[in-house]
């Protein structure tokens, strides 16, 4: 990396409420509409230096930088900050919150005014064109007529695919990464596990849960499986092997392995900052996802946003294929676009790991996007 | 800069492209002629290519480039979408190189290809003479590490065209510095050819 890179320093999410109420793409409406969400470097005065980055699943607002008194930065440090691929000296970073989600923006955790009350089950199913929209509120509230760019992986990557469907007049160019047109029967199956680990805690209570204790085995689990399918066999060989937490079997259903070990931590911590009737609406959201059959780029006016598209080779749970796929329909409407399938082993949590290769493609496709041609001195 | 008199190809093909043009390289290395193009002549430039090293320096040039192989490159793309197909050293190592052409002839108006010579007096020498596979500065590998997997003359292409009914629109005989005007068959080292159907 870059040693001359620094972080942004310590930061605070933000919030802004907008009371009108958002047409879903259910046919229902959510409002008013809390969006959590955090800003990195400065606007310029035209209001062209603006860069969306979209949170995969888990995530949230806080992708730079510390938080007071945290010992860990946000979860894309490594790529945005003064100097780095989304460099916070040139450009405007704003990372929200989505929909539906646990840390500040409107999700099933939050009060409905209605009622006084969590919404729980009452929160309206969303999907990922609900999310764009919403993000479009606080675009247009930051006064931004056009995002230099949207970038994001896996969910987040899907963001970026439906901002230039939706808003294709409102976009210069999109970065989606390790992410896909359509959620396939695979990703859908292990996302339904998920739900199905989660509902099946007798602690769940048809999602009315959150005066009383909380479905956390459940949780706990559904988290598991996906950590499993964000790694690799390759990675996971690496990081565990066969290696014992002890010296020897236990001879006990205990977590004898290091991998058994690792997954029940990764379960039991992600358990204390999600919310398990997130974990069902944000999936849900993703198994909606079908950008495919024509509906990508569907827009009648003429399109002209530039792509880099990024995909990683140990991927398997959202394999290159897919983002080849992106990459015909792009040719098909003859876009100025890349692709490039990074040689990593790190599965799909490549995209939070993979920094350097990543920065290299993602600073100077931003160069390009923002300065034309002449980059090369 | 490029030096343009060790890219005697890239000086000429720079000469053939109309300002404004929409381009496609096929097998574009680390972007050097698109970006000549794109510099020079104001073209909008596409990439293809297999290695990932070079997807970068494309990249850092302010490249766009699609990673992956000109055999399965091609088919989505809607008839005569660009002006120019490039070819420029890359058809004599594609598995399928009557299935890359045919496309290329009908995704671009013009397509600009150039190969090795194969039948350079040279060559010719070093097979006669020596019996040995030929070893020339275009074609610089050996047997058991060359990525070529087609070998033609100029003669060859030229068959190949008249078979399949292409136009040659013009044709260029490379040396080691400068064109070559007699004799191309035996005396040049490398050919551009500028086709169309």
């Amino acid at each position: 990396m870059n040693p001359k890179s620094k972080s942004v320093g310590i930061v605070k999410t933000q919030s802004a409420t907008f009371d009108q109420e958002l047409k879903l793409e259910s046919g229902q409406k959510l409002g008013p509409i809390t969006l959590a969400y955090e800003t990195y470097g400065v606007l310029n005065q035209s209001k062209t230096n603006a860069i969306l980055v979209c949170h995969a699943f888990s995530g949230d607002a806080h992708a730079a930088g510390f938080h007071e008194g945290a010992k860990d930065p946000g979860w894309w440090d490594a790529l945005i900050g003064p100097g780095k691929a989304l460099d916070t000296e040139k450009y405007f970073i704003i990372c929200i919150n989505c929909i539906g989600g646990c840390k500040g923006s409107t999700g099933p955790s939050s009060i409905n005014p209605k009622t006084g009350k969590p919404y729980a089950l009452n929160f309206p199913l969303i999907t990922i064109a609900d999310m764009v929209d919403s993000q479009k509120l606080l675009i247009d509230y930051l006064g931004i007529k056009k995002l230099l760019c949207v970038i994001g992986g896996s969910m987040g990557g899907m963001q970026a695919l439906h901002w230039v469907t939706a808003y294709p007049d409102a976009v210069q160019s999109a970065i989606p990464i390790a992410t896909a047109l359509k959620h396939s029967p695979q990703q859908i199956a292990f996302d339904e596990v998920g739900r199905q680990a989660i509902m099946a805690d007798p602690y769940w209570n048809n999602g009315d849960y959150y005066d009383k204790k909380h479905p956390e085995k459940g949780l706990a689990v559904a988290r598991m499986i996906g950590h499993i399918t964000y790694m690799s066999d390759v990675s996971m060989e690496e990081k565990f092997s066969r290696r014992l937490k002890g010296d020897d079997y236990s001879f006990k259903f205990t977590a004898d392995f290091e991998v058994e070990g690792y997954l029940r931590h990764r379960g039991d911590t992600f358990v204390k900052r999600f919310d398990a009737n997130s974990y069902l609406y944000i999936t849900k959201a993703m198994d909606y996802f079908d950008l495919s059959g024509g509906k990508f780029l569907s827009s009648k006016r003429h399109v002209d946003v530039r792509f880099l598209v990024i995909a990683f080779k140990s991927d398997w749970l959202y394999p290159a294929y897919q983002s080849q796929d992106i990459i015909r329909q792009l040719k098909i409407q003859g876009l100025d676009a890349t692709y490039c399938e990074i040689n990593s082993t790190y599965g799909h949590d490549s995209f939070l790991l993979e920094i350097d290769e990543e920065s290299r493609l993602i600073k100077h496709f931003l160069d390009k996007t923002f300065r034309g041609y002449d980059i090369r001195t | 800069m490029t030096d343009t008199t060790k890219h005697l190809d890239y000086a000429i093909i720079e000469k053939i492209v109309e300002p404004g043009s929409r381009v496609l390289d096929l097998g574009c290395g680390s972007g050097e002629l698109m970006y000549l193009l794109a510099k020079g002549k104001n073209a909008k430039v596409q990439g293809i290519e297999l290695d990932e090293q070079a997807i970068y320096q494309c990249v850092e040039k302010g490249m766009s480039v699609f990673h992956g192989d000109i055999d399965s490159g091609l088919p989505e793309y809607p008839d005569k979408s660009f002006d120019y197909v490039i070819l420029n050293q890359s058809l004599q190592e594609a598995k399928k190189a009557e299935f890359v052409l045919d496309n290329a002839l009908r995704v671009g108006k013009y397509v600009i290809v150039g190969f090795p010579n194969f039948a350079h007096f040279y060559s010719r020498g070093m097979l006669l003479f020596r019996g040995k596979s030929p070893i020339t500065e275009s074609l610089p590998y050996r047997w058991y590490n060359t990525p070529n997997l087609h070998f033609l003359s100029i003669s060859d292409f030229k068959d190949f065209c008249q078979r399949k009914d292409i136009t040659v629109e013009a044709a260029y005989y490379l040396g080691e510095n400068k064109q070559v005007y007699f004799w191309p068959n035996l005396l040049a080292l490398n050919a551009l050819f500028v086709i169309t159907k």
